[in-house]
């Protein structure tokens, strides 16, 4: 089978290697354009490592202020209902400083599709502890590891936000081919969703960090398989009739 | 013929996930150059690829292609 770059992936990203990123950039722009749909889609883009997106992404994006993708999607959404409208997020904007867009976008139901990229900690600012930071998880502000004592538990969104009856919400890694590829389905399941209709989409990416886990991409890879998979499994949480 | 392609040799950045990935071993890093990012950049044995698509499928930097190439290419 012949596999070429999406066109939307036009330049070299600026991303650490290893980086998760640009697996997640690439199959988005792969979905939108199996779609058909790469040349009217709209990305609200966080502020973070995903506010590197709209330098290499060959796809019309909005840059939001912090945390407030999910609230500017809604907005472009509701003024053009015509168009694919998603957000792409890392878990710092869309779970600590925009944790009230993302949640309420999706108590309104509205028809847009978040794409959320989990690393588990603040990428871009130096490796800061984040509301999905693993417990014992050494980060910058976390020295001696998180202590969920005065933190806090790791934030498992999924569970939050599936009371609140969305049409669609899967968790997807990178750790592999396999997973890369069903990481694909689960997007283009939750462009599906908006595109007929249905309701709130939220794809969350477990994603290597290497640079601020200060381990080799490998390893940050069988890291994400060995600690984190068995606090945030993987799979479909929300997938609602017809889709 | 389908034959993998090494399309942007210098996006490379030598997170090695390719050369784990691929299931025949026919990838490795480059010994003795680097690229223009400053990395050791992958390279290719043709005589164990099988042009199967996993290190596309991994590549974060969009180095290959999977091409039609006619001929031995």
């Amino acid at each position: 089978m012949l596999k070429t770059i999406p066109k939307a992936c036009f330049i070299d990203n600026k991303y650490c290697p290893g980086c998760g990123h640009g697996i997640a950039n690439r199959l988005v722009a792969e979905v939108l354009e199996e779609m058909g749909r790469d040349g009217d889609a709209l990305a609200a883009i966080a502020v973070g490592c995903a506010s590197l997106m709209p330098d290499t992404f060959g796809i019309d994006c909005v840059q939001a202020q912090h945390g407030r993708a999910a609230a500017v999607a809604v907005g472009m959404k509701r003024c053009r209902p015509d168009k694919l409208v998603f957000t792409y997020q890392g878990d710092g904007d869309a779970l600590a400083i925009g944790f009230s867009e993302t949640m309420y976008a999706a108590v309104r139901h509205e028809n847009i599709t978040v794409i959320f990229v989990n690393n588990g900690n603040f990428g871009m600012t130096g490796g800061q502890m984040a509301p999905t930071t693993l417990e014992g998880q050494r980060t910058t502000t976390s020295p001696r590891g998180r202590d969920v004592r005065t933190t806090g538990d790791p934030m498992n969104i999924m569970e939050l936000l599936k009371p609140l009856d969305p049409a669609y919400l899967a968790r997807g890694s990178m750790t592999s081919n396999a997973e890369i590829l069903k990481t694909k389905k689960y997007i283009r399941t939750a462009f599906e969703a908006q595109e007929r209709g249905v309701g709130y989409s939220f794809v969350e990416i477990l994603s290597p960090c290497p640079t601020n886990w200060g381990l080799s991409a490998m390893d940050a890879v069988a890291r994400i398989r060995a600690e984190v998979v068995p606090v945030y499994p993987l799979g479909e949480f929300v997938k609602k009739e017809g889709l | 013929m389908e034959k993998l392609v090494i399309r942007h040799e210098d996006w490379c950045k030598n997170c090695e996930f390719c050369i784990r990935s691929c299931p025949k071993g026919a990838l490795s890093a480059a010994e003795n150059r680097i690229n223009a990012k400053g990395y050791p950049p992958v390279q290719v044995d043709y005589e164990k690829c099988i042009a199967c698509g996993v290190c596309f499928n991994v590549c974060p930097d969009y180095v290959f292609e999977i091409a039609e190439v006619s001929g031995n290419g």
